[in-house]
């Protein structure tokens, strides 16, 4: 025994515990940035599930999945070759807003993802439960399995989704469990329970999953995709499979009817439910009440797969009993045959407040341990896949005793996750929007890359194919916006070009008059042949950063200052009563927030200049006692 | 980086008003008031002219040149006459100037900390600061939100929140059950929110509001010598003065400069139990102005407790110190104690004002021209095809933080709020 607990050598520098969105993207991660990796999993068969709806991306999702993309991870190049229908969606409002969706084959997700996870050197899967922590000290290094085996580890990420005290309601009964026929893993949990973190009650539903054969898809509308399909990947050149439709139906006074009659009989509307829910994902229950009104709720009919009959039902997700499921279902239009192949139900679940965890997704009070996904009280495959990205790599880096890699609100939407989660917490499942982003102009899902691959290869996280597809990419970028810029016009000739300006004087580069709404670059080759030597790709690119150039300077002097007291660090232990100044609110906020640096802190509600200063101040000082 | 401007002496008058500038837009703005040869660290006196070449002030302008200056940056220091008509027209013309704006509460120190001309010592003395200045916001939200003037800021804040929700909504929420074209609405919110800003920046019931200054209830029992103290302090005949109790029946008010501070004093009705309806109201009406005032001035007969609950740094004191003789009382007749009963009121006063008086108008009016800016930027976009939503709602974003002092923080949480309440979301 006394060897146990004397391991000089880890078995493995980084454990990833789940193989969900996030732990795939965790583990990969890890592995990419050059720790040896166990993704340690229930079943094989588990990695790459999806659990909720068989769709990738959206709006703020997409963006997530392209940066995850930027950095060479995972979930973009598997929802791309799982992709059974594409669609861009806002297509017609502006760049900064448009955001890529696909409709998954959830076979074949699962299929390339569980081949991604065996075919990176350095990531090994390990099927087992594991039932607790190795600790050193307070100090997470390694996991315990259920057959009593250990494996050390320099860091550990934990990314089992819904599985603290998870409870699933149908009706009114309820049993434990993580997903459908999953066991929820409740040994590990007392073990977090031993940390004393601070915990919150979330949950959230789905609806019944439909056999397609029963659906009379002839007269129901259907929803096709794209011709031109967006992919998720910057490498992905085409489709992978044959593209199909979604059908389109509505709820109706009927199907109102019945739910109403079955309220009582909801675990939600019954009170057997004590966790928050989501408020853009209401169930079915929810919308007849709240919205008591409108007499009718659209449900999109999402196939699974195309070896797959099962249809999900998107836009009805409850918690009633099973014999209510099927008679609302059946009042829908197209559905009266329908057959229900797993009842609709709701599950909740234990999360981890995350204003317990730092920027890189590590416990401040548990070092070596790192969460990402659903137990930080997140919703969504693509918020846990980019959570999962940030603490597998700062997992590696903390394991290899490398300076971590964090995100910024001013450079990604994965940097505004991560601090909205860290500063503010959650009070419903988080789920990102464009809304959240205050440099939505700057943060695209066309210029990810640009963005973030560089940091990426920075991190050792880019493989070579893309680095130097990527170095190629920003030579050609280059030198067309040089052109561009180079290039200076006075409105005559513009007008003549058939451009239409004031004549007021003042000379222009091609690059300004790219930035106007109506111009492309194929109006501007008269004046500058050399443009017409760019390829298509880029000059479309070309013409997204030039029609925001104008706001990016605009915001550039914010993001400047941001990043600026980004860098001003707060170290974990610094002590805020010592501040007599403050008020006791004050400081009893920063004390819960512990903010990571000097931006964070002045984001909590409350702050002043002042304030700040003090706090920069008192840094100041502990800086200098320490150099001296 | 900004250049910052503010008041850097006392408000209020004064021999001399000092407005510091500091930032790489100091010597600029400097040229633009037509002071073009600064010499570093020398006292040169100028003549100050606004953006239509009419004298400001004669002042005493000093240059410090970076890094040699308190905030470490380049620094510009205009010594003013100090009069608030003076200070009110320089720190308009320096809103004015591109890249300028005027300073948060610390931000100098703030600046002076992070260029290492300032050790912790010093920035504690910031303790004061921070309380006085919370309370000075805490007294000016309240004022802002209060009355008619908060039904017009609160529209604002609805019409916003509403616009901005709706343009979220179609972005963030398409393939939702949101409407497919929302700029009719829009426009309509922008216009009405446009209109309004426009009337507040012209006529400015905002400036109204904080040019009244500070409220003076002066309380006390019938013909307790609160209308004499009144006239007294105003020179002038304002309130009826006789010696038959209960001449003042509804509250009479009088504008005045008290040393430089513009401070409203209320004339009540004494508070004594009557069965006169008329009086009666008129001691109603005293006892609201009175709770609502900024300070009370409460006369004492000898012996009499004050029939009102007074909030802590109220004053309360012996009147008509003429008839009973009391060295420590006040009389409106003699004018005995009035100049320690002025010093007081205006200690007090200053130390509430250092955000709130000219500073605060300045600040509001900025912000509302800044946000009519973008609104109308915003405005004209909705009715382009061309222009995209994306742009017209940021466009609406820097509105909205522009007018954030007045309206209050709009976050993501609030639109989400708005656009889950109004439209039923989830497919």
């Amino acid at each position: 025994m006394m060897g146990l607990f004397h391991v000089k050598h880890s078995n493995f520098d980084v454990v990833v515990v789940g193989g969900g969105h996030a732990g795939c993207d965790a583990a990969h991660a890890a592995a990419r940035a050059g720790a040896r990796t166990a993704l340690v999993t229930l079943k094989f068969d588990g990695i790459g599930v999806m659990s909720c709806n068989p769709a990738i991306g959206g709006l703020g999702k997409g963006h997530l999945v392209r940066e995850i993309d930027a950095l060479d991870g995972v979930m973009s190049r598997v929802a791309d070759a799982a992709g059974i229908q594409f669609r861009l969606l806002n297509r017609r409002k502006g760049p900064a807003v448009q955001g890529p969706r696909a409709q998954a084959d959830r076979a074949v997700y699962r299929a390339t993802m569980q081949k991604e996870m065996t075919s990176f050197p350095g990531l090994e899967v390990i099927e087992g439960e594991v039932t607790d922590f190795r600790m050193d000290g307070n100090r997470v290094a390694g996991i315990v399995l259920a057959d009593g085996s250990e494996i050390s580890a320099g860091a550990v990420v934990l990314t089992t989704g819904t599985f603290l005290r998870g409870l699933i309601h149908i009706g009114d009964h309820s049993y434990s469990g993580g997903r459908m026929g999953d066991n929820a893993a409740n040994l590990l949990g007392q073990r977090m329970d031993g940390f004393g973190l601070p915990l919150g009650r979330l949950k959230t539903g789905t609806p019944p999953r439909l056999d397609g054969k029963t659906i009379d898809w002839n007269i129901l509308d259907s929803q096709p995709g794209d011709e031109d399909p967006v992919f998720f990947s910057f490498q992905t050149k085409g489709l992978e499979i044959r593209q199909v439709s979604c059908g389109i139906t509505h709820t109706n006074a009927a199907t109102h009817e019945i739910i109403r009659n079955n309220l009582e009989r909801s675990a939600m509307y019954g009170g057997y439910i004590e966790g928050v829910g989501p408020r853009y994902c209401p169930s079915i229950e929810d919308k007849v009440v709240r919205f008591a009104d409108k007499d009718s709720h659209q449900v999109f009919l999402e196939p699974e797969g195309l070896n797959d009959d099962t249809v999900y039902p998107n836009g009805i997700s409850t918690s009633l009993p099973q014999d209510v499921q099927e008679a609302y279902v059946r009042s829908i239009r197209g559905l009266e045959e329908v057959k229900i192949l797993q009842p609709g139900y709701a599950i909740e679940y234990d999360y981890v407040d995350p204003r317990a965890l730092d920027s890189r997704l590590g416990l401040r009070d548990v070092p070596g341990l790192f969460l990402a996904g659903q137990i930080n009280g997140t919703t969504g495959y693509e918020e846990a896949a980019a959570q999962g990205l940030v603490a597998g790599l700062n997992a590696a880096k903390e394991a290899l005793g490398a300076d971590p890699v964090t995100f910024s609100r001013t450079d990604s939407y994965i940097g505004v996750m991560v601090d909205d989660l860290i500063t503010r917490g959650v009070s419903e499942p988080y789920r990102m929007f464009t809304s959240r982003a205050e440099y939505r102009l700057s943060l695209r899902a066309d210029n990810a890359d640009q963005r973030l691959t560089g940091k990426g290869i920075e991190a050792g996280l880019v493989g070579e194919v893309r680095k130097a597809a990527f170095g190629d990419k920003m030579e050609r970028l280059t030198r067309g916006k040089s052109l561009l810029e180079d290039t200076k016009v006075t409105p005559k000739v513009l007008n003549s070009n058939g451009i239409k300006v004031g004549e007021d004087g003042k000379q222009r580069s091609l690059y300004q008059v790219l930035a106007f709404a109506d111009v492309e670059i194929q109006h501007l080759v008269d004046i500058a042949p050399e443009l017409a030597e760019l390829d298509a790709e880029t000059q479309a690119q070309l013409k997204k950063d030039a029609l925001y150039a104008t706001y990016l300077s605009r915001q550039e002097q914010d993001a400047a200052a941001l990043r600026k007291d980004e860098a001003r660090v707060i170290p974990n232990s610094f002590d805020y009563s010592g501040l007599e100044s403050l008020s006791n609110e004050l400081k009893m906020k920063l004390q819960r927030v512990r903010p990571a640096n000097l931006a964070q802190a002045g984001r909590i509600e409350g702050m002043t200049p002042a304030a700040l200063a003090l706090i920069l101040a008192r840094l100041n000082r502990e800086n200098r006692e320490k150099s001296a | 980086m900004d250049t910052i401007f503010a008041l850097a002496s006392a408000p209020g008058r004064a021999g001399v008003s000092v407005i510091r500038i500091s930032g790489p837009g100091s010597l600029p703005a400097l040229a633009r008031f037509g002071v073009t040869d600064p010499v570093p660290r020398e006292t040169l006196l100028r003549s100050l002219r606004d953006g239509q070449g009419a004298l400001l002030d004669q002042a005493v302008v000093v240059y410090f040149r970076a890094p040699a200056s308190f905030t470490g940056e380049d620094v510009v220091e205009l010594h003013l006459h100090g009069s608030p008509a003076i200070i009110n027209a320089t720190l308009r013309e320096l809103g004015e100037v591109p890249g300028l704006r005027m300073a948060e509460a610390g931000e100098f120190t703030r600046r002076a900390l992070e260029n290492g001309k300032m050790d912790l010592a010093q920035v504690e003395g910031l303790a004061d600061l921070i309380d006085s200045e919370t309370e000075a916001q805490r007294r000016q939200a309240q004022r802002v939100f209060s009355g008619k003037l908060g039904e017009v800021v609160q529209g604002w804040r609805r019409d916003l929140l509403r616009a901005a929700a709706l343009l979220e909504a179609v972005i963030d929420f398409v393939d939702e059950d949101v409407p497919v074209d929302v700029r009719p609405e829009v426009e309509a919110l922008l216009a009405r929110v446009s209109a309004s800003l426009k009337v507040q920046a012209d006529g400015a019931e905002v400036a109204e509001r904080v040019r009244q200054g500070f409220e003076v209830a002066i309380l006390g029992a019938p013909n307790a010598g609160k209308s004499t103290l009144l006239n007294y302090l105003a020179g002038r005949d304002a309130a009826i003065t006789s010696s038959v109790a209960g001449t003042t029946r509804d509250v009479i008010e009088v504008r005045m400069d008290l040393r430089g501070l513009p401070v409203t004093l209320l004339d009540t009705a004494g508070l004594r139990e009557t069965e006169d309806e008329v009086e009666a109201i008129g001691i109603e009406r005293a006892r609201a102005r009175a709770e609502a005032a900024d300070l009370r001035i409460y006369l004492l007969e000898p012996g009499e407790e004050p029939r009102f609950a007074l909030q802590p740094g109220d004053i309360a004191l012996h009147g008509k110190a003429d008839e009973t003789g009391d060295p420590e009382g006040i009389s409106g007749r003699t004018g005995q104690g009035i100049d320690a009963l002025v010093a007081r009121i205006t200690r007090i006063f200053a130390d509430r004002s250092a955000l709130v008086a000219t500073a605060t108008r300045e600040r509001h009016r900025l912000a509302i021209l800044r946000a009519m800016g973008y609104l109308a930027t915003a405005q004209e976009m909705l009715g382009q095809e061309m222009a995209t939503e994306d742009v017209i709602a940021e466009e609406l974003r820097s509105a909205i933080r522009a007018l954030d002092s007045l309206v209050g923080n709009i976050d993501v949480e609030s639109l989400l709020g708005e656009i889950f309440s109004s439209f039923c979301i989830g497919k």
